[in-house]
């Protein structure tokens, strides 16, 4: 038996044998579980658009957020002219299920953004995004914008929220990074998210004005409207976060959408 | 291996053959994980289903094991469970997965899984195999949730979640000590368990490497 068993063979047909045995396993695992995860995956986004909107209860159930995410309109934005498209346009009947970070790796649908110009650090950038805007009587009210880019050790991916006036924020959260925990992981911590909250973004030339503060923001400082706390021991982190706003509320973002917005173009 | 009694099995790893205690295995997950009891109870779980599993099949098929591939059957024993684990986890725990991130796919590299599966279920039948994989899985979850329980308390102010200590942040009083909330912090708490346990049983106090012997020869000043 000990003997028959060191074979070359043999040691082939057990190897053979197991690989076979546990690929079955991983993969009915795989996709028995598969559309759990997708139904938990898409009620995460839909609370972090509701939390970036800050219209999320404590504790609220999987029926409450979709409750309120329903009163969301879903919206595909071309970036560059800053106009609605039809979900067709992207080859989708459904706009929810239009994946712009996807998107951004096709070279079809994406662009490379020049080097000079790549604030976040994501190198492309897709040409249809996929924005969330809240209207109560046919006045917007709101419109919650995905952004991304490179912190320290990871790309961030969050919404921010603007006021009707398309300038005000009214939240901003990531659902997505790598930064460390305790330092740039702060990114979550609710009251730092907190003072996000009343900042405007642009300023008087129209140009996005957020500055994370070292030290933090003295009360009188000039533009302290523009202006947040850095994250204490996460220089980076903060001026990545810092870089991707401003990618994104810049030209190659969404300020062509959301200047015509302001003088009610669309 | 008629001595071993399943009791023994069971019970020994969690105080007097203690994984991370005497072993000191495991130890990098005890640093990751320990923030906060709700997550280390979850990754404690998972430790214990793999470690039981993973013991469990490699007994099964240990006399089949060729001894030159042995290391990598284990391997994708150990590896394919904590995969299913880790889709579990994802469908049915997400906020807490997500919380957990890599370290879950990790334990594939937790040493007591891998340990256990060659020093004990190569030579064990399967049901004292699968008893030792969950004693040692509970040794491993006592000894994080004693680390949890002092991290979540004194770093955060709560335990599972619960704010007993109303921070300074929030409006109370309790200045929280922002080292436990890092990784470090674990080693002083598992360090200063680890003597606990020695105190309590000095038969794990390990024999000294070496005795510094007394000076015999005066030397001149």
């Amino acid at each position: 038996m000990a003997k028959a068993k060191e074979t070359v063979s043999r040691t082939l047909i057990v190897a053979a044998v197991l690989s076979v045995v546990f690929s079955v396993v991983v993969s009915t695992a795989a996709v028995m579980l598969r559309p759990a995860q997708i139904k938990n995956q898409n009620l995460d986004i839909k609370t972090n658009i509701l939390a970036a909107a800050g219209m999320l209860q404590q504790g609220a159930s999987a029926a409450e957020i979709e409750e309120a995410f329903g009163r969301f309109d879903v919206r595909l934005l071309d970036l560059d002219s800053g106009d609605y498209v039809e979900p067709s346009a992207v080859g989708v009947e459904d706009p929810m299920k239009y994946d712009m970070y996807k998107a951004a790796s096709d070279p079809a649908m994406s662009e490379s953004i020049p080097s000079g110009e790549d604030r976040a650090g994501i190198k492309r950038r897709p040409n249809i995004a996929k924005i969330y805007t809240l209207s109560e009587n046919g006045e917007l009210k709101r419109v919650v914008l995905p952004v991304h880019g490179y912190g320290l050790w990871s790309t961030l991916y969050g919404f921010v929220s603007l006021e009707g006036d398309a300038n005000t924020i009214e939240g901003l959260g990531f659902y997505a990074h790598a930064e460390t925990p305790g330092l740039g992981g702060e990114v979550d911590n609710p009251r730092w998210k907190q003072q996000w909250v009343g900042k405007e973004v642009y300023g008087e030339q129209g140009e996005p004005q957020i500055r994370l503060i070292k030290g933090g923001v003295d009360a009188n400082a000039e533009g302290r409207e523009h202006k947040v706390d850095a994250l204490s021991g996460a220089t980076l982190t903060s001026r990545g976060v810092e870089n991707l706003v401003n990618y994104w509320m810049g030209d190659r973002g969404y300020a062509p959408f959301l200047n015509k917005l302001r003088q009610g173009e669309v | 291996m008629s001595d071993v009694t399943a009791k023994q099995v069971l019970f020994e790893p969690i105080f007097s053959n203690n994984p991370i205690g005497l072993q000191i295995l495991g130890i990098c997950s005890a640093l990751a994980v320990t923030t906060s009891l709700n997550v280390t109870i979850v990754m404690c779980l998972s430790v214990i289903a793999v470690t039981a599993f993973s013991n469990l099949a490699v007994s099964l098929v240990r006399t089949q094991i060729p001894g030159s591939i042995r290391i990598i059957v284990q391997m994708t024993i150990i590896a394919s469970l904590v995969i299913v684990v880790d889709q579990i986890l994802k469908a049915y725990a997400y906020e807490i997965s997500k919380q957990l991130s890599v370290f879950v796919g990790l334990i594939i590299t937790n040493c007591i899984v891998m340990g256990r599966a060659e020093g004990f279920a190569m030579k064990n039948g399967p049901w004292l195999s699968f008893l030792d994989g969950i004693g040692n899985g509970l040794g491993y979850s006592v000894m994080l949730l004693f680390v949890a329980f002092f991290r979540e308390l004194l770093g955060a102010g709560s335990l599972f979640g619960v704010t007993l200590l109303p921070t300074v942040n929030e409006g109370g009083w309790y200045i929280p000590n922002g080292l436990l909330l890092l990784p470090p912090s674990a080693f002083f708490i598992i360090g200063l368990a680890i003597w606990g346990l020695r105190v309590w049983k000095p038969e794990q106090v390990e024999e000294p490497d070496y005795k510094m012997s007394r000076h015999k020869t005066k030397e001149a000043f």
